[in-house]
């Protein structure tokens, strides 16, 4: 459902606010605050351990923050019950990094789940809209295969079918490209930009695919240790002097900051 | 229901607003309940604002429904917001679009 009339007046279709989040005691978000545009592609980047995953599924509302304020549609989903969270969950898709697809079931049956889950739709019905989704991401044909029969780049080409089955509003598309080759990689960017370009869709992409983002971003934003660098245009990224967003873009490793103390300290303590 | 315009034994079933899952199946049930009494149908789409893919699945199971029979089918008033999403479906070509 296309809920324009609704979002016109929430033109961010995800607000944050000082987000604090933790695990065992260890903070791995420390106060980031943005926001997502309607009809926006934003892609997430940073180098492992930034917190980029701990952002995704706080946004997805799969684990409670320490503290801070997430809107999905202007509403607060901190504070959401399961049932508010299962409605919020309808107007959102997820493609996971590795695919998730179940392997018990055909490349069908994994596409049209989330319509036998949250529909009453008639088998025929579904059917078509399982093979419209199959077409657009180029695989048509493979309907009856398992998951185990798929490379890794129709895995992931799956994943997003299924993603987009319920056209979702937003999209959150975790490592498209990891583990693909650039060729497929580049197709899945075009199926991104076609999405958004004709549904309107606003995109979430969580990704370390430097070229892939600077084709498909509207925005960037760049997440160093749980804190927020900078939340910007391509233009603006690329023109960011701070080194942590220079190493991200030109692939230069960190320079270590050690304490010499320290070190010695860490390594002959009892 | 929508509503409707009947002419020249020729049904037009006049659609507004949003066609997605809330009323797809509604649609679908109208759709089909007047091709099987073998009329001609036409689908207005001038006033439609968005289309799913559960509202493009019906056009779908209508126009090849209206083919096996030979009963004639079209669309008429494609705007630029179904346009998208037909061409985003690879259905522009293949749906009969007046």
């Amino acid at each position: 459902m296309n809920h324009a009339a609704e979002n016109e007046a929430v033109e961010n279709v995800i607000q944050v606010e000082e987000l604090r989040a933790s695990y065992r005691l260890r903070p791995i978000l420390k106060g980031i605050s943005f926001d997502v545009r309607q009809g926006e592609i934003m892609v997430v980047m940073g180098s492992s351990g930034s917190g980029k995953t701990t952002l995704l599924r706080n946004l997805l509302g799969l684990m409670q923050p320490d503290s801070g304020s997430i809107k999905l549609f202007g509403k607060e989903i901190t504070q959401a019950s399961p049932t508010e969270m299962r409605e919020l969950r309808k107007r959102m898709g997820v493609s996971f990094q590795g695919g998730a697809l179940f392997g018990s079931m055909s490349l069908a049956e994994n596409v049209q789940l989330p319509l036998r889950e949250h529909t009453q739709l008639d088998e025929e019905t579904i059917r078509i809209m399982t093979r419209l989704k199959l077409e657009f991401v180029e695989l048509s044909g493979y309907e009856d295969l398992m998951p185990s029969e798929l490379s890794g780049g129709m895995v992931k080409r799956g994943a997003l079918a299924r993603a987009i089955i319920m056209d979702p509003e937003l999209l959150f598309f975790d490592e498209p490209s990891s583990g693909l080759d650039p060729v497929v990689s580049a197709e899945l960017d075009q199926l991104t930009l076609d999405l958004r370009q004709a549904m309107d869709m606003s995109i979430i992409v969580v990704t370390h695919d430097m070229a892939s983002a600077l084709k498909i971003a509207d925005r960037i934003m760049v997440i160093d240790k749980g804190e927020l660098v900078i939340s910007g245009t391509v233009d603006e990224v690329q023109n960011c002097p701070d080194e942590r967003v220079q190493n991200l873009l030109y692939r230069r490793p960190r320079k270590s900051s050690l304490d010499a103390e320290e070190y010695l300290r860490r390594l002959t303590q009892a | 229901m929508f509503p409707t315009i009947e002419k020249d034994g020729r049904t037009t079933i006049c659609l507004e607003g949003e066609v997605d899952l809330a009323v797809s199946p509604r649609l679908r049930r109208q759709i089909l309940d007047i091709l099987y009494t073998g009329k001609g149908l036409t689908i207005q789409l001038t006033n439609v604002e968005y289309i799913d893919s559960s509202g493009v699945a019906c056009l779908v199971e209508a126009y090849q429904y209206a083919r096996k029979h030979d009963i004639s089918f079209d669309l008429d008033g494609v705007n630029q917001a179904v346009m998208r999403v037909l061409k985003l479906a690879k259905l522009d070509g293949v749906l009969p679009i007046r």
